[in-house]
C-alpha cells in the first residue's frame, strides 16, 4: 500500500478536492491508498481510467488485450491517433502517465478468464465492469461476489445506458439477481451491429467513476440496489429498484455456484471449427423435412428469386439483411440455409456461426441441386 | 384508462420504432398481451417457447420489478409506467 502522506505537489494538484468540506485530506489520502481494477479500456474504461487517475486513485489495474483502432477514437478518449495499433491497456497507461504521474498503473494485456479472474481481482478494492459481452459480465460478477468486492456495473446500447453497483456483501443484489440467465447468442443485438453514440459511454463511465470514488472514500450514498437508466435521445435519467434475490445461485442464501464456471458455455457460445458438417445435401434435407424434428429452412435469396420458386415452408431473409435481422432467428433450433447455388448461403452460415448460432448448415448446391435431385417442379434459373 | 409502456432501444424495431406505447390498463400480463397484439413481433422477444417471460427481460411497474410484486398478475393502475428492461452487454463496442 502506498504511503498515505500527500506531498506539497500532490496537495497543489488535488486542491479542489481538498477544499471540498465533505472530502478534504482524509478522503484524498484514501484515494491515494485506493486500488481499482478496470475490466475493459474501451468506451466505458476510457473515461473511467482518466477520471480515476486524475482524481488520484493510487493504483489502477487495466485489463484489455485488444489494440486501439482508428474507429475507437470516436468515443474511447483515453487513446489517441498516436496509439493506434497499441494495446489498449498500455495506451491508457501512457495517457495516464502524462495526466497524473502519481498513479501506478498495472497493465494486464490478456483476456480475463475463469482461470485468472480471482487472482487478478484479489489485490484490488473495487472492480469495475466495462466489458462488451455477456460471458465476461457473468464472470466478473461471480468473481466479485466470491471475493466480496463491489462490482461497479455499466452498460450501453446505441443511445441508452445502465449503471449500478453490485455488492451483495453490503446487502445489495448482484448481476445474476437482475438477470439470472444470459440471452442466447444472436437474440440481443450487439453494439457492433447497433452502433453507439460516442458521448454515451462518457456519461455512463463517469457515473461508474463517481461511484468508485465514493466507495473508496466512504462518501455519500452508493448506487446499490438501484439501476440508473439513461436515455440520451430524450435526455432522461430514471431509476429502478433492484433487490437481492434470496434464491440467487451465486449471492443467495444457499448459493450453488461457489467457484467460477465456464462462462462461454454458460452463455451458449461454444466455438466449433467450420467443417464438412457445415454442409448437407438436398436429398438429406428433403428427408429431414419429413421428420418431426424438421429444421428451420432459411432462404437467403432476394425477393425476385423467391418468386421464381422456393422450398415449401422456408422463410426468406436476404443475405444482405441478415445481420440486421438475426433477432428473428432462434439459435436453439436446427437450421438449414440455402440460396441459388450454395455460395451466398455459405456466407450466411459463416455469419450466423460468428453470431453464435451453432445448429446451422448450408444446403450444398442450393436450389439448383434441389431442383435436379429432389423436386424438378422448381425451375432452374 | 391506459398505461404507458416504455420500449427499450433494442426492441423498438419490433414496435414500429416507438419509444413509448399506450395500452389499456389491467394486470401486467394483460398489458403485455395488449402490447404483443398491437406489435406481434415483440412476442418472440418477450416470451420463450413456453410462453413465459424470458429470463433476460425484466418488467417493471413503476420502479418495482414484477418478480417482487405479483408477477404477471400484478395490477397496473391507470397512468402508471411499465418498463421493459432487457439485458444489454455493450461497453467496449467492437468495431470489427
Amino acid at each position: 500500500m502506498p504511503d498515505a502522506t500527500l506531498t506539497n505537489e500532490e496537495i497543489r494538484r488535488y486542491s479542489r478536492h481538498l477544499i471540498l468540506p465533505e472530502f478534504g485530506m482524509a478522503a484524498q489520502r484514501q484515494l491515494k491508498q485506493g486500488s481499482v481494477l478496470l475490466i475493459g479500456a474501451g468506451g466505458l474504461g476510457s473515461p473511467l481510467a482518466l477520471y480515476l487517475a486524475a482524481a488520484g486513485v493510487g493504483h489502477l489495474g487495466i485489463v484489455d488485450f485488444d489494440t486501439v483502432d482508428e474507429s475507437n477514437l470516436q468515443r474511447q478518449i483515453a487513446h489517441g491517433t498516436s496509439t493506434v495499433g497499441v494495446n489498449k491497456a498500455l495506451s491508457a497507461r501512457r495517457r495516464i502517465a502524462d495526466l497524473n504521474p502519481h498513479v501506478e498503473v498495472t497493465v494486464i494485456d490478456e483476456p480475463i478468464s475463469s482461470e485468472n479472474a480471482l487472482a487478478l481481482m484479489q489485490p484490488y478494492q473495487v472492480i469495475i465492469d466495462g466489458t462488451d459481452n455477456f460471458p465476461t459480465r457473468y464472470l466478473t460478477n461471480d468473481a466479485a461476489v466470491l471475493l466480496k468486492k463491489p462490482n461497479i456495473y455499466g452498460s450501453i446500447f446505441r443511445f441508452e445506458g445502465q449503471a449500478t453497483v453490485f455488492w451483495p456483501d453490503r446487502g445489495g443484489p448482484c448481476y445474476r439477481c437482475l438477470y439470472p440467465e444470459p440471452p442466447p447468442p444472436g437474440l440481443v443485438p450487439s453494439c457492433a451491429e447497433g452502433g453507439v453514440l460516442g458521448v454515451l459511454p462518457g456519461v455512463i463511465g463517469t457515473i461508474q467513476a463517481t461511484e468508485a470514488i465514493k466507495i473508496l472514500t466512504g462518501t455519500g450514498e452508493p448506487l446499490i440496489g438501484r439501476l440508473m437508466l439513461y436515455d440520451a435521445l430524450t435526455m432522461r435519467f430514471r431509476e429502478l429498484r433492484l433487490r437481492r434475490n434470496p434464491a440467487c445461485p451465486v449471492c443467495g442464501d444457499q448459493p450453488n455456484i461457489t467457484e467460477l464456471i465456464d462462462y462461454q458455455q454458460f452463455c451458449g457460445i461454444v466455438p466449433e471449427p467450420a467443417a464438412a458438417s457445415d454442409e448437407i445435401t438436398p436429398p438429406a434435407v428433403a428427408a429431414w423435412l419429413t421428420r418431426d424434428d424438421r429444421p428451420f429452412l432459411l432462404d437467403v435469396r432476394e425477393a425476385n428469386e423467391w418468386e421464381i420458386g422456393h422450398i415449401a415452408g422456408a422463410v426468406r431473409i436476404s443475405v444482405n439483411e441478415l445481420v440486421n435481422r438475426l433477432n428473428e432467428l432462434d439459435s436453439a433450433v436446427e437450421m438449414v440455409v440455402y440460396c441459388r447455388s450454395g455460395v451466398r448461403s455459405g456466407r450466411a452460415v459463416e455469419m450466423l456461426r460468428q453470431a453464435g448460432f451453432r445448429k446451422v448448415q448450408n444446403m450444398a448446391g442450393g436450389i439448383l441441386r434441389w431442383s435436379a435431385e429432389v423436386d424438378p417442379s422448381i425451375p432452374q434459373y | 384508462m391506459a398505461v404507458t409502456v416504455t420500449i427499450p432501444t433494442a426492441l423498438r424495431q419490433y414496435a414500429a420504432g416507438q419509444a413509448a406505447i399506450s395500452i389499456a390498463s389491467g394486470t401486467i400480463g394483460e398489458v403485455l398481451q395488449g402490447l404483443v397484439d398491437a406489435h406481434p413481433q415483440l412476442g418472440r422477444q418477450l416470451y420463450n417457447e413456453q410462453q413465459q417471460l424470458r429470463s433476460f427481460v425484466n418488467v417493471y411497474v413503476g420502479d418495482e420489478d414484477i418478480r417482487y410484486l405479483q408477477g404477471l398478475a400484478t395490477p397496473v393502475p391507470d397512468g402508471e409506467t411499465v418498463s421493459i428492461i432487457p439485458a444489454i452487454a455493450g461497453g467496449v463496442v467492437r468495431d470489427a
